[in-house]
């Protein structure tokens, strides 16, 4: 397959139906990508496809052909969600966090409160509760 | 002196790691030639192994059973009674039985083990069994007396289901064997704790076994106990195969076999004067433990202690049991018992107020404990006692008492008119009073007599201890601790990995004692360093006079006594205190409950850390949601038979309502800075506070998680139950 990985191209020798979320851990090396629960329910798994949030465990490594694939690593550190994530408290363990961040940074530009428990209804946090989350999220710059 | 930390909401040692996808957790880890590991269970819940088959070519894989274990065969912890792999009797479903490793993933998932059993007759109500593995008495003044002088008595049962921990990163260790030992790294709460227990399995001295830590990916208890078997297993296929082993479980296998809270069932039986003062507070609490001892005696120890809830009363009889079922066993959650009891404790007083024709303010202002009053136990409490202050605050903060008064009109007027739909949804407002002890019971951590180390570095310090970092802060918070005492800015504290070829024995991470307890001894190690560097920056000491670490160990403060046999005492150094309402809606025609607004009040001594103490609090309280509301395990012949994320349900960012925290500092004198505990508090409240709220909107619940099932039978007049003396 190939596609475009954090911007850069990628060429691999895969089976098509490996999971996504397996390829990019063990064959590209980005472990940053989460796996909680294996069923698409709890989102820590989460990447871009496109631009959009996916559940990388559901995605077989096919359907990623031809795309623009985008996994925490992507950002660079340099995303102020990221910051405003350790500032607002919004990661404790952190297993959440990748995944959790990926699906901020497809709410857009200044989401509204509402956006955010929609947009992140996906995706599951057993620390905090959500709202030190809504908090970073609000208050990224 | 550089700008104090504590108190500040300092940037967190381990954040960057954790934002960028840097943090390495332990399936992010590989090592050259590993294997992978599988766990073959028991599917029965009750017999003996008759037979063992194997369906597949077993070449190139690593097998092992109980016949290589080279020490005991039994995960050590208290009463070494659950064997790392079984022998001959089963005692639960999913008991470990047989290890497989094969350095394919594919091909291990495809081999086919075969057993053959004889099935016994399983035990699975707790309130009937006959194996107890731990009963406790507790008894205050005579209970005779106390309800001869009642006017009315009050009665009830209180039931509680299991809560799975559901910490996102499931379990996982990596075994490496090297240097005729074992080192095994992986995700845990209590490195300490596997080190111990893989010594007795693998009949290895101190040295020959290292544990190491890896970022935990949360564990609110369920990384207390049962990494020791998981890292057991893993540890013995290394052994055999002499390969480094990776087990990590999958969701379904995390939830079927590991520790979940105890259910319980509670009974309480309570004399009150018709002023609302209580005369005497009778208890019969017994927790599930499951098939194996494991935590439940502590558990239980806890959950009694905390029974009464936050109330005084001069007659108090308490008697707890932990029995033996064929379930999985139950172990270490947030809270410890303590969620179990003060939840019966709290819906009990909402009943009690109710039969009184009484306020749940006023029954709860009558009778909280005050500075100077005594617990179940006898202890006297001090000035940090902050029941009052905590429920003052909160039922001013929410206009409690005009939203409760307003939604039992409503719920009046319903009853009435009979228009139930026109209303739409129900509401109501519940109200919970409780409180937690902080540190290990009674004399535990005189018996744990925990360790800590500091090392000068060049810039300031390092810490070296075995509390781990699982999403509280923990790192953070100590540096916070150790660079204000020494005078250093944050920033130049750093912090050890839990690692027990480099730190000390400082205890578990648990039981709300990392701050306060662990806290308090780096606290020591700073004040003997600050005193040791005198007019010297650390960079000139280290020239002058080389290295200098400082260890101290636990200090049990002199004002502390506690007695095991009579269960009389100081239960704890002290308590945290808070007050939780909740407002729930009631849908009419799915039944669901939905918190609409949550506020909670915490006394917590001090926040060292604003942020990091703000997110115990709100995340504990988001948990403590669900156990009330959406988290229920099903049962089925011993199994678990909702063991994945679609159908045991956790809150998500739509279950979950605002919620509006204040914190309140009352310092305990032995804690860093006049803290306390905070970790395991939080969860002890939303439950009945939720419960009660269903009350107020006229559902008679005695039981969670309330489902819609539940709720829908729940709608009915309150039958008599005070009966009047």
């Amino acid at each position: 397959m190939r596609f475009t990985l954090n911007g850069k191209r990628a060429r691999l020798d895969v089976h098509p139906m490996k999971r996504l979320l397996d390829v990019l851990r063990e064959d590209c090396g980005f472990t940053g990508t989460k796996e909680g629960c294996g069923e698409g329910e709890c989102g820590a798994c989460t990447i871009l496809i496109e631009g959009m949030p996916v559940n990388s465990c559901l995605v077989p490594a096919a359907h990623a052909d031809g795309a623009r694939v985008t996994t925490i690593e992507g950002l660079d550190g340099r995303h102020p969600l990221q910051r405003a994530f350790v500032d607002h408290g919004g990661a404790q363990c952190g297993i959440c966090t990748p995944g959790m961040i990926m699906a901020a940074v497809a709410l857009g530009r200044k989401p509204t409160l509402e956006q955010i428990r929609v947009g992140l209804a996906g995706n599951l946090c057993r620390c905090t509760g959500y709202s030190a989350i809504y908090r970073s999220i609000r208050r990224a710059r | 002196m550089p700008s104090r930390s504590v108190g500040r909401s300092v940037v967190r040692k381990e954040g960057r790691g954790k934002v960028t996808g840097a943090a390495r957790y332990i399936d992010d880890l590989t090592f050259p030639g590993l294997i992978h590991a599988r766990t073959i269970r028991s599917t029965i819940p009750a017999g003996e192994i008759v037979d063992v088959a194997f369906g597949f070519d077993t070449s190139g894989f690593t097998l092992v059973d109980y016949r290589d274990i080279p020490g005991r065969n039994i995960v050590a912890l208290i009463d070494d009674d659950q064997p790392c792999l079984a022998e001959r009797l089963v005692r639960h479903v999913a008991e470990p039985i047989l290890l497989l490793a094969h350095a394919d993933r594919e091909a291990l998932l495809a081999a086919d083990v075969r057993i053959r059993y004889r099935e016994a007759v399983p035990t699975y109500d707790a309130t009937t069994s006959p194996i107890a593995f731990k009963t406790i008495a507790i008894d205050k003044g005579r209970i005779d007396q106390g309800f001869r002088e009642a006017d009315v008595i009050v009665e009830g049962e209180y039931r509680t289901g299991h809560q799975e921990q559901l910490y996102i990163e499931p379990n996982g260790v990596i075994a490496v064997p090297e240097h005729g030992g074992v080192t095994v790294y992986g995700s845990m709460q209590c490195p300490y704790y596997v080190h111990r227990a893989l010594k007795v399995l693998l009949d290895l001295p101190d040295d020959k076994v290292r544990v190491v830590q890896t970022e935990t990916g949360g564990g609110f208890g369920g990384k207390e106990e049962y990494p020791s078997m998981i890292a057991g297993h893993a540890a013995l296929v290394a052994i055999k195969a002499q390969r480094p082993v990776k087990l990590v479980y999958d969701r379904v296998e995390d939830m079927l076999a590991t520790t979940k809270r105890h259910p319980a069932v509670i009974r309480h039986r309570t004399g009150v004067k018709r002023d609302g003062t209580l005369t005497a507070i009778d208890i019969d609490a017994v927790i599930d433990g499951g098939a194996y001892a494991t935590l439940s005696a502590v558990v239980l120890s806890r959950g009694v202690i905390h029974a009464t809830g936050p109330y005084r009363c001069d007659h108090i009889r308490i008697r707890g049991r932990a029995t033996m079922t064929n379930t999985p066993p139950n172990g270490a959650f947030r809270g410890f018992g303590a969620p179990q009891t003060q939840f019966a404790a709290e819906v009990h007083m909402d009943r009690i107020a109710e039969a009184l024709g009484i306020d749940p303010v006023r029954i709860r202002e009558i009778n909280a404990l005050r500075p100077g009053d005594r617990t179940a136990t006898g202890q006297r409490l001090g000035r940090d006692c902050s029941a009052l202050a905590v429920l003052r605050e909160t039922v001013k903060r929410t206009d409690f008492k005009r939203k409760w008064r307003a939604y039992a009109r409503l719920k009046a007027s319903r009853c009435l008119k009979a228009s139930r739909y026109k209303e739409g949804g129900s509401r109501g407002i519940g109200l919970s009073l409780f409180f937690h002890g902080a540190g290990f019971t009674g004399g535990g951590e005189v018996k744990l007599a925990s360790k800590a180390s500091l090392a000068l570095t060049d810039r300031g310090a390092r810490i070296l201890v075995a509390s781990t970092e699982i999403g509280q802060g923990t790192r953070t918070m100590h540096a916070q601790i150790v660079a204000d005492t020494l005078g250093v800015p944050y920033d130049c504290v750093d912090v050890n990995a839990a690692d027990t070829g480099q730190v000390p024995d400082s205890g578990p991470t648990v039981a709300s004692r990392t701050c306060m307890v662990v806290g308090r001894i780096l606290q020591r190690c700073a004040e003997d360093m600050r005193e040791r560097l005198g007019r010297l920056t650390p960079r000139e000491y280290l020239k002058r006079h080389g290295p200098l670490v400082i260890t101290r160990e636990y200090e049990r403060p002199t004002d502390m006594a506690w007695d095991d046999n009579s269960y009389r005492g100081d239960a704890y150094g002290t308590y945290g205190w808070a007050c939780d309402v909740a407002e729930i809606e009631v849908d009419r025609e799915t039944w669901e409950v939905k918190p609409i607004a949550f506020t909670t009040v915490h006394e917590i001594g001090k926040a060292i850390h604003p942020v990091l103490a703000l997110g115990q609090i709100e995340g504990g309280s988001a948990q403590g949601l669900g156990y009330a509301l959406l988290e229920e395990v099903v049962m089925r012949d011993g199994r678990m038979a909702n063991a994945q994320l679609t159908n045991y349900i956790i809150p998500t960012t739509l279950d979950t309502p605002p919620i509006d925290v204040v914190i309140l500092e009352n310092p305990y004198k032995h804690g860093p800075f006049g803290a306390k505990g905070v970790g395991e508090m939080p969860i002890d409240g939303p439950a009945p506070a939720a419960i009660n709220a269903l009350r107020n909107a006229g559902f008679d619940l005695r039981e969670i998680p309330a489902t819609p099932e539940r709720v829908m039978v729940s709608e009915k007049q309150e039958p008599r139950h005070a009966l009047h003396a």
